[in-house]
């Protein structure tokens, strides 16, 4: 198996390729402008660009750190956005509604309530997927067209504002750092604890390499599937949340458009597989960060921040083709190994990470 | 009904006594068809002048480059395969063909430009996916960021088109009886149903669409060309994109980087509603035709009503996306 060596074993990891992008990334930042990565505390908070980019990131990491248990499951979320709209409508319009609008009660409140029906959502989601076994994409593609509706039927189809001290913590408020990115990396320190210190990481990769064969083995895989799902739809709701309490509104329409693309990106830039099967909490981190990155950057060089999505567009493709040949590298042994034994060829030819499924799964239960 | 509503309705069966005489396929696509008619029959028994043969007319007029679209899409879906694009190519197209017109180009000439981009976008996608084994979803998802962002490339506000012949293009009615009239775009977007349902279901490459969606590794153990067929597909929805695109300028008679946002998702909700499955191997062009005609049934609806607000339109979409896809289950009995 790998090498025990630490760089080999960072090598094998996968993180390399996202860790050179985002450095490069923030290197060309810091040339092109050299008070990028200066910091300064004002009144207890820590500002500069790079706490800017941890604050606008802290959304997209967290819903991709959904993403990527459910892309592990071989499954996909395209519901997320419509999701995150409807948690700020149901939070906004609760707290709009309240006996004490500024209340931290009517706010703590609100946010239950949105989560609860978050839960909801995801149950839905993982009914459709788990117990229905309809393809996940087009599953969540029903919630994603019919989400934004229900969000504007929430709203009525108006941007909701509210002026609540306790809701506005949660996206805009700073605890020495942001809170919002304090939330998202509770979170990937509890997914992290709870999917790689016990065998449910093990159990959700292998669902994903074969749900049949995990069902056999013993597993409970409709339910981990819907887990998953589940776990996305919070991770969606609190995400919504960050969002609209950042601008302290709700607009149905625009709250989280197109923020499934870019979690699915991030998980796929993070060296995750769309096919399943195996996943990396820490580069779907790196991910989100390279995007958030990446904006922010184009916005800080004065180019029209519509044109993100050309630049966007490259890193996706350039990220996508380094990891490629591996893909063809797992491909093509997989294929010969039915007629020879394999080819050392296959095996020189492999990217620094050529992981099948099952050589990560061995290495993970040889690994005490 | 009206003039404009028989051929569908004569076209429907017109392509279950081909190969496939499986009853299981076709019911989708009646079912698509069954649902136009009762939507249709509950417009006409709540309000006044629904029965009419403009209100069908409309359907083609406001719908034009989103049945080309999912023609498009057909193709590709029926291959296994998903396109993210194409909503973006509409825009891209747009922006290029008024762009193109503002800064003096001849029209035929702007119309060839937009239709060679489209097909080299989806060119280039075809030959990531299959030569680099990349998923269809992400590098068409790129191909969308890339194309929304040349969209503001070419230019951030909206160009409106003044080039007198796309306007008289645009305008022109062709009129089909005394009192119901057509535009050229409904036109070019039939023929185009016609020349997919021919490619689709009577040719070759139609045939081996279905084969790599079917299974794709016994497809090329049959020595049949995927590589072709593959990259042929997207090719096929980046054209029709452009074409798209093209109908959306005369439609809107302006281009913009923001134009269609989300029609690929009402295009392949279409073509889910008309029948085909997202797992590939079967599906008709002319299921997704209906597909499209029923969505546009629910907006004309939605409009006649009047009081319902615009958002329910997307709820309508999800819920008949969901029992669709429930009855596909049902009857195809497919494993995802």
């Amino acid at each position: 198996m790998t090498s025990t060596r630490p760089l080999d074993r960072f090598r094998a990891s996968g993180l390399l390729w996202p860790l050179v992008a985002l450095l490069v990334l923030l290197a060309a930042n810091a040339v092109v402008r050299p008070s990028f990565l200066a910091l300064r505390i004002q009144d207890g908070h820590l500002y500069g660009s790079l706490v800017d980019i941890l604050k606008n990131g802290a959304p997209t990491m967290l819903i991709a750190l959904g993403m990527c248990l459910v892309i592990a499951t071989r499954g996909i979320d395209l519901s997320v956005g419509a999701v995150v709209a409807i948690s700020g409508a149901v939070t906004c319009s609760y707290i709009a509604g309240a006996g004490d609008p500024t209340g931290a009660g009517a706010a703590f409140a609100g946010m239950g309530i949105a989560l609860a029906l978050c839960a909801v959502l995801g149950l839905w989601n993982g009914f459709l997927v788990a117990v229905v076994g309809i393809q996940p994409i087009i599953a969540t593609l029903v919630l994603m067209t019919a989400g934004r509706g229900i969000a504007m039927l929430i709203t009525d189809g108006q941007i909701i504002t509210v002026r609540n001290p306790a809701y506005r913590t949660v996206g805009a408020g700073f605890l020495l750092l942001p809170v919002s990115i304090l939330i998202a990396v509770a979170v990937f320190a509890l997914v992290a604890l709870v999917t790689r210190r016990t065998a449910l990481g093990l159990l959700i990769e292998s669902v994903g390499i074969n749900p049949e064969a995990s069902r056999l083995a013993g597993l409970r895989a409709r339910t981990i599937r819907w887990t998953v799902y589940v776990f996305a739809a919070i991770c969606a709701g609190v995400a919504g949340l960050m969002i609209s309490s950042n601008v302290s509104a709700a607009d149905a329409n625009n709250a989280g458009l197109w923020i499934e693309m870019d979690a699915i990106l991030a998980v796929v830039i993070g060296g995750t597989s769309l096919a399943g099967g195996r996943y990396s909490l820490t580069g779907t981190m790196l991910g989100a960060l390279i995007i958030q990155t990446l904006t922010t950057t184009v916005y800080s060089m004065g180019i029209a921040p519509e044109i993100t999505l050309v630049f966007k567009a490259v890193v996706v493709i350039a990220v996508c083709l380094l990891q490629a040949p591996k893909a063809r590298a797992v491909l093509l042994r997989r294929t010969r190994r039915r007629h020879t034994p394999p080819d050392p060829d296959a095996e020189a030819a492999g990217r620094p990470s050529t992981h099948t499924p099952t050589s990560a799964m061995v290495e993970k239960v040889a690994q005490p | 009904m009206t003039t404009s509503a028989t051929p569908v309705k004569g076209k429907s069966p017109l392509a279950l006594p081909g190969r496939r005489s499986v009853p299981g396929r076709v019911v989708p696509v009646i079912a698509t068809f069954v649902l136009f008619v009762l939507l249709f029959g509950v417009g006409t028994a709540r309000y006044d002048g629904f029965l009419s043969g403009q209100v069908v007319a409309n359907l083609f007029i406001d719908n034009a480059f989103l049945i080309v679209l999912a023609v498009g899409m057909t193709f590709v879906i029926v291959t296994g395969g998903i396109d993210l694009s194409v909503g973006a190519v509409v825009a891209l197209s747009t922006m290029v063909a008024a762009a193109g017109l503002q800064a003096g180009l001849p029209a035929p000439l702007v119309v060839l430009l937009v239709l060679a981009m489209g097909s080299t976008l989806g060119l280039l996608m075809g030959l990531v996916i299959h030569y680099f084994e990349i998923q269809p979803f992400i590098v068409t998802l790129a191909g969308m960021f890339l194309a929304r962002g040349l969209c503001f490339v070419v230019g951030v506000e909206s160009i409106s088109i003044k080039d007198p012949t796309f306007r008289t293009f645009a305008t022109a009615a062709i009129p089909l009886s005394g009192t119901v009239s057509i535009t050229w775009s409904v036109v070019i977007a039939l023929a185009i149903v016609a020349v997919a349902v021919w490619v689709l279901h009577r040719t070759r490459f139609g045939r081996t669409a279905y084969a790599v969606g079917g299974n794709e590794n016994s497809a090329m153990l049959m020595g049949l060309p995927v590589a072709r067929v593959k990259v042929g597909v997207y090719v096929i929805s980046g054209l029709c994109s452009a074409i798209a695109g093209l109908l959306f300028s005369l439609y809107m008679l302006s281009g913009y980087g923001l134009h269609a946002v989300g029609m690929e998702l009402d295009a392949i909700a279409a073509v889910v509603i008309g029948g085909t499955l997202l797992s590939g191997g079967a599906g008709y062009v002319l299921g997704s035709l209906l597909g499209v005609l029923v969505l546009g049934v629910i907006q004309t609806l939605i409009s006649f009503q009047g009081t319902l607000s615009s958002w329910w339109t997307k709820i309508a979409i999800g819920t008949l996306l969901l029992l669709f896809i429930v009855m596909q289950r049902v009857f195809m009995r497919r494993q995802p």
